[in-house]
C-alpha cells in the first residue's frame, strides 16, 4: 500500500496479546483502513481506522491482511 | 468510605477527570493485589467523603499489557462501589466494547461521554437519552478539560453511590469467550445512538502533520523543538535555582548561623554543611523538575510526544526502546533527574525500566561544569571545545551500548501499537498542576534519601574531628587511600578520589570540594591541578566523572520510581564497572601509546 491507498481488512494473524489490541483499537474484519503515512527509513506506518489514528512497526502491520479497494 | 474507581482507555481524558474531581489534591498509595502504585484522592460528594481512583487506561479488560492486569488485579480485590467509565466520544465506535465488558462484571457504572467539545467540532452526535435506555445505564456528556457537563454528571455519580454494587468482579477471565456477543450488541447501540460523519476533518491536524512528521523535515523539526525546549528549561531554570540558592545562603547566614554560634564547632559544621546543605540540594532540584513537566505536559498532552516515537522508533527499535524513549534521553542531558520521572509515559515496564539504565549516561548540566573547569584547567583554547564534543560522544556512546547490552534482560512483550491523538492544547491549569504534582511526588520520596546521602559524605570528610577537613587524614582520605589500588590504574590519585566520593552526592560539589581539599580556589586550583596532572589522567577523571553514578538524587529517583532496590543496585553497579573499564581501557592505552 502507498500512503493514501484506502484497503478492507480480510484477515489478522496475530498472537492474542496484538490481536486484542488491534480489535481495542478498531481493527476489525471487513473494516476499511487507510496508510496515511511510512515514516523514514523503514519506520512504522500511520493508518486510520474509522476515527482513530494508529502508528503500529512494519513487522504487526505485515500481520494484517487487507484486500486493496 | 465509598470507594469509585475511574476506568477508560487511554487519552480518553481520563486523569483530566480525575484532577477536576479531586482538585489536585491526590496522593500516591499502594493497593492489594498489584505492585504499582495508584494515584487516589478523597473528596465530598453529597454528604459523604469518598475515595477517588485513577485506575491506568487499558483497552481491554482481558488483555495482557501490564496496564490491563493492574486493573484486573486491581477489580479483582478492590471491588469499588462505583466504577466511572470514561469513553472518548470522538472515538466511541470503537470504545464502548470496554464499556460492555465492564457491564458484563455487574459492578455499579456511570458513563461519561468525555471529549464533547471534540466531538461537537467533528459532527459527531449521540442520542444520550436513548443509550442509556439501551444499554440501562446512566449516561453524561461531559467536557473534563473545559467543565461542561460536569455539575449533572456528579449529581448523577452521587445518585448512584447510595446503591449498592449489586456483584462481585469475579471470573473475570471465563467472560472471555463473550466477545463475540459484545460485538454484536455493540453495533446494535452504535447503530440507534451515534451519527459519526462518513469522514473525519480535523484540518488543523493533518495539515501540522504534514510538516511536523514530513519525511524530510520531520525529524530536524523534532529536533528543533528538542534544543528548544531544552534551552527554555535552563534559561528559565537557572536564573531561578541560582535565586533559590542566594535565598538558602542568606537565611542560613543572617539566621542559622548566629543562632547556632553557641554550639560546639563540630555540631554546627554537622547541622549546617550537613543537613541544611542536603535541604539546599533537594531544593535546587525543584525549579528545573517544576519546568521540565510544565514543557512534559505541553509535549505530550499535546499529542506530539506520540509523533516523537513516530519519527524516532527506526532507530530506537534497534535498541530495545522506542522513541518516547529518546526524548528522556535527551532530556537528560539536562537534567537526569525529571527524566527518570518522565519516563512514566512508558506504559511497558520493561521498556521504563531499559530507558532508566539508560538515562543517567546523559552529560547533564552539573557534569558539564566539571568539564568545562578541568579542560580550561588542562587543555588549550584550541582543544578545549573537541574535548567537550567528544565527552558528548563518550555519553552517547555508552548510552546505546547499555540499551545494547541489557534489552533481552528487559525484553520489551507490548506490541508497538500506539493511538496518535489529533493535537489539542492543554489549559494552563492542567500543566501548572502537573508540575506541583511531580515537585510534591520527588519532594517526598527523594529528600529524606537525598539528606542522609550528604551528612553522610559530610561525616566522611569530617571524622575523625581531628584531622583537616577532607584531608588525607579523614574517613573519605583514609578510603580514598585504600581504594588507590583500584583508582592508580586509572590515573586518579588520591585527592580526586576524595572528590570523587563528594560527586557521589553531586556534581556539582566537585568543584567545590578540590577546593577545599587543595585549600586553593578559581583560577589558583585550576593552575595547581594543571601542574600536578597530565591531559591523559585528566581526560581519565572526566570520563570516570562522566560515567559513574550521576548524583544522589538520581539514585534515589531511581529507587523511587523503580520500587526496587536490586535494579537501582544494578544501575550503580553497572555505571561504576563501565566507569572503571572505560578510564582503565583509555588510561593505559594512551600511556601504552606513549602520552
Amino acid at each position: 500500500m502507498l500512503p493514501g491507498d484506502i484497503a478492507t481488512i480480510v484477515s489478522i494473524h496475530a498472537e492474542e496479546a496484538l490481536h486484542l489490541r488491534l480489535l481495542a483499537l478498531g481493527f476489525r474484519n471487513g473494516k476499511q483502513i487507510e496508510l496515511i503515512r511510512k515514516a523514514s527509513f523503514s519506520g512504522p506506518l500511520q493508518v486510520r481506522v474509522g476515527t482513530t489514528d494508529v502508528i503500529l512497526r512494519r513487522a504487526e502491520a505485515a500481520r494484517i491482511r487487507v484486500q486493496k479497494t | 468510605m465509598k470507594r469509585i474507581a475511574l476506568l477508560g482507555m487511554p487519552n480518553t481524558g481520563k486523569s483530566t477527570l480525575f484532577n477536576r474531581m479531586t482538585g489536585g489534591a491526590a496522593r500516591v498509595g499502594n493497593w492489594p493485589g498489584i505492585t504499582v502504585e495508584l494515584l487516589s484522592g478523597k473528596i465530598l460528594l453529597g454528604d459523604d467523603m469518598v475515595e477517588i481512583i485513577d485506575l491506568p487506561g487499558i483497552y481491554d479488560l482481558h488483555g495482557y499489557s501490564d496496564d490491563e492486569q493492574v486493573v484486573r488485579h486491581f477489580l479483582h480485590d478492590n471491588v469499588p462501589d462505583l466504577a466511572l467509565v470514561i469513553l472518548n466520544t470522538t472515538q466511541i465506535e470503537r470504545q464502548m466494547s470496554l464499556l460492555l465488558q465492564l457491564k458484563l462484571l455487574d459492578i455499579n457504572l456511570v458513563v461519561m461521554l468525555n471529549m464533547a467539545d471534540e466531538a461537537k467540532k467533528y459532527g459527531i452526535s449521540v442520542d444520550v437519552a436513548k443509550m442509556s435506555a439501551l444499554l440501562g445505564l446512566p449516561i453524561f456528556m461531559l467536557s473534563a478539560k473545559y467543565g461542561g457537563g460536569y455539575p449533572e454528571a456528579m449529581q448523577a455519580v452521587t445518585r448512584a453511590l447510595r446503591y449498592p454494587t449489586p456483584g462481585m468482579a469475579e471470573h473475570l477471565r471465563s467472560q472471555l469467550e463473550q466477545d463475540r456477543h459484545i460485538e454484536a450488541e455493540m453495533a446494535r447501540v452504535l447503530k440507534h445512538t451515534v451519527q459519526v460523519p462518513a469522514r473525519l476533518s480535523d484540518r488543523l491536524t493533518e495539515k501540522l502533520d504534514s510538516v511536523l512528521m514530513h519525511p524530510w523535515l520531520g525529524l530536524p523539526i523534532f529536533f528543533a523543538v528538542m534544543y528548544l525546549l531544552f534551552q527554555g528549561i535552563f534559561i528559565f531554570g537557572q536564573p531561578l535555582q541560582t535565586g533559590i540558592a542566594a535565598a538558602l545562603t542568606w537565611l542560613r547566614e543572617s539566621a542559622l548561623v548566629p543562632l547556632l554560634a553557641s554550639l560546639p564547632h563540630a555540631v554546627q559544621g554537622l547541622l549546617l554543611d550537613g543537613i541544611y546543605n542536603g535541604v539546599a540540594t533537594v531544593a535546587a532540584f525543584v525549579p528545573i523538575i517544576i519546568l521540565f513537566f510544565l514543557f512534559m505536559a505541553m509535549i505530550e498532552d499535546s499529542g506530539y510526544l506520540s509523533r516523537a516515537a513516530f519519527l524516532m522508533d527506526a532507530l530506537m527499535a534497534k535498541l530495545g526502546l522506542d522513541g518516547r524513549g529518546f526524548v528522556m534521553l535527551l532530556m537528560g542531558f539536562g537534567c537526569n533527574v525529571p527524566a527518570l520521572m518522565g519516563t512514566r509515559v512508558m506504559r511497558s515496564r520493561a521498556m521504563r525500566l531499559l530507558t532508566m539504565l539508560v538515562i543517567p549516561f546523559s552529560l547533564c548540566s552539573a557534569r558539564l561544569q566539571v568539564f568545562i573547569f578541568f579542560t580550561a584547567a588542562l587543555f588549550s583554547p584550541g582543544a578545549a571545545p573537541v574535548v567537550l564534543f567528544s565527552l558528548y560522544l563518550f555519553s552517547f556512546a555508552t548510552a546505546i551500548l547499555t540499551a545494547l547490552i541489557f534489552k533481552n534482560r528487559f525484553k520489551n512483550s507490548e506490541p508497538f501499537v500506539l493511538e496518535l491523538p489529533p493535537y489539542r492544547f492543554p489549559t494552563l491549569r492542567q500543566m501548572v498542576l502537573r508540575g506541583w504534582l511531580e515537585v510534591r511526588h520527588f519532594l517526598r520520596r527523594a529528600s529524606k534519601f537525598i539528606i542522609a546521602g550528604v551528612v553522610m559524605v559530610w561525616l566522611l570528610t569530617h571524622l575523625p574531628l581531628s584531622a583537616v577537613p577532607a584531608g588525607p587524614g579523614t574517613l573519605a582520605g583514609m578510603i580514598g587511600g585504600a581504594l588507590q589500588p583500584l583508582f592508580a590504574p586509572i590515573g586518579i590519585n588520591q585527592q580526586l578520589t576524595i572528590a570523587l566520593i563528594f560527586g557521589f552526592i553531586a556534581k556539582e560539589i566537585v568543584i567545590g570540594a578540590l577546593a577545599v581539599i587543595y585549600g586553593l580556589n578559581g583560577a589558583a586550583l585550576g593552575s595547581a591541578i594543571g601542574q600536578q596532572l597530565d591531559w591523559v589522567q585528566a581526560y581519565s577523571f572526566m570520563l570516570f566523572t562522566l560515567l559513574y553514578t550521576p548524583c544522589l538524587a538520581t539514585v534515589a529517583t531511581l529507587q523511587s520510581e523503580s520500587k526496587q532496590t536490586r535494579f537501582t543496585l544494578l544501575s550503580l553497579a553497572w555505571s561504576l564497572g563501565l566507569a572503571w573499564l572505560v578510564s582503565l581501557a583509555f588510561y593505559q592505552g594512551a600511556r601504552a601509546l606513549g602520552y
